[in-house]
């Protein structure tokens, strides 16, 4: 039986927070291991921080230098640390994604193609986009060693919480010199979202 | 006339959306190996790899495969000679999802309203389809559906004579469309025929259907086979990163329509397909 994506024997290790020098050499289709911390944000989440900038409000985290897994965790156990944590579609937060990039917002962990007005956006500021495996949340679970919570504890599954992540397996999709994953392996999508 | 209390069907509704989160259908393991030996490209094997050890810890540990949970559709089959004792039917579905979600660890994954969106806190209520038949006898399927995969389905009015091969362009471009987004290796329900409400139950109930049983219909399952062929000759793999393995099962439910129609729905459905059956 061939070895899993989670295996992280094999993969370079990258300590979050991101710095300019490892975002500027990772490459569409790098296979990583994340080990740091990150923030844990989905749809309802975005649409406030939308909401907040766009009427000038002090978010009530800071988004520079920061990694954004978008994912809304099962609830955890007694004595685990988390649920089933695997990503959500990341399209979803395309809308909200460029301000964030704008802010200083170096990385995303989701699944799945990104809107052209963020795959350039990644480009613009240099920032990266990973992809986990959708539906394996069990396993990606045991990756997440920790697990608090940050912010909007009002929106249920969708609030924002902080992660650490532990050799968390991901695969880069689009890097800062404007590559993509998934139009190098399958080609362009067909709708642009 | 037959007895059945509210209380039972509500307790094994709780028991069934733990077990449909936490357990992988058979038939789906099966599909995900049968993938696994036919892939050449490393990724692709790998992924599916990990989706198989995913279903084991989830098993074990009873977490669920995946955060999304899902909304829970129940399909209530029962005879016209049974009588419901102890309660309202649909009040103790939603107390047994109540239940389930909360005491399973399962997500709470509904909002009560579309637009103004909050969550309900308790994943309910259920999308509940009640079909009458003759006797004392009492079905339940439950499709805890969890929404990545359902964003991408798609439905289409079509005209009679755009056929088998419109109906058949439609199927395969909504599946080229769903690509990476909708969690691949996918598991597609069709439905073709009924009316604009009718086609999109029918393409759900497909996703019911054993993955590796051929259609009863030879003309269906003819065109399930070809189907599933294109499909996973599109190359989008496990996870979209390439591979054979696009599809581990695609079924098709039809119904009668009118002289004037062709409808056809395409419901998404991802590796985490998760349904269960039982009888009171």
């Amino acid at each position: 039986m061939s070895q899993g994506q989670h295996d992280a024997s094999t993969r370079a290790t990258l300590h979050l927070p991101l710095d300019t020098a490892t975002l500027a050499g990772l490459r569409a289709g790098d296979q990583v291991a994340l080990t740091g911390p990150v923030l844990g944000a989905r749809d309802a989440a975005h649409q406030r921080m939308h909401d907040m900038l766009a009427t000038g409000e002090p978010l009530p985290f800071a988004i520079t230098g920061e990694t954004i897994y978008y994912v809304g965790p099962s609830p955890a156990q007694p004595g685990h640390v988390i649920g089933s944590a695997g990503p959500t579609s990341s399209y979803r937060m395309d809308a909200y994604t460029p301000e964030l990039l704008a802010l200083g917002l170096r990385g995303m962990i989701g699944k799945g193609r990104r809107s052209r007005e963020v795959v350039e956006a990644i480009k613009r500021y240099g920032a990266v986009y990973f992809g986990a495996i959708g539906g394996a949340g069990a396993l990606l679970a045991r990756r997440i060693r920790g697990q608090e919570p940050v912010a909007w504890d009002d929106l249920g599954a969708e609030a924002v919480v902080r992660l650490w992540l532990e050799a968390f397996p991901v695969v880069v999709i689009n890097d800062a010199s404007g590559n993509d994953l998934y139009d190098n392996v399958i080609g362009p999508g067909l709708v642009d979202e | 006339m037959r007895d059945i209390s509210v209380t039972r069907l509500s307790d094994t509704i709780r028991d069934a959306v733990i077990r449909a989160n936490t357990v992988m259908t058979p038939d789906i393991k099966r599909q995900l190996e049968r993938g696994q030996k036919q892939e050449t490209e490393a990724m692709a094997s790998a992924v599916i790899a990990d989706l198989l050890e995913n279903a084991a810890i989830a098993q074990a540990e009873r977490i669920p495969m995946c955060q999304d949970t899902g909304m829970v559709v129940v399909y209530l089959t029962f005879g016209q000679d049974v009588h419901w004792v102890d309660g309202e039917v649909e009040a103790a579905i939603n107390d047994g999802i109540r239940r389930g979600y909360s005491e399973g660890y399962l997500r709470f994954s509904v909002v009560a309203d579309p637009l103004r969106r909050v969550n309900t806190r308790d994943n309910t209520p259920a999308i509940v389809h009640y079909r009458l038949t003759a006797g004392e006898r009492v079905h339940v399927d439950i499709l805890p559906k969890g929404f990545g995969a359902e964003n991408r389905s798609r439905l289409a009015m079509l005209k009679p004579s755009d056929g088998q091969a419109g109906v058949e362009r439609f199927i395969l471009e909504t599946v080229r469309i769903a690509g990476p987004q909708a969690c691949p290796p996918f598991i597609v329900g069709v439905g073709i025929g009924g009316d604009f409400e009718r086609v999109a139950e029918l393409a759900k109930e497909a996703l019911l259907e054993p993955l590796d049983a051929p259609n009863a219909d030879p003309y269906l399952a003819e065109m399930e086979t070809r189907l599933g062929e294109t499909i996973n000759a599109m190359g989008i793999g496990p996870q979209g990163f390439g591979g054979r393995t696009t599809l581990l099962g695609l079924r098709i439910k039809v119904g009668a329509t009118h002289i004037a129609g062709l409808p056809v729905a395409v419901n998404m459905s991802c590796h985490s397909t998760r349904h269960l059956a039982f009888d009171l």
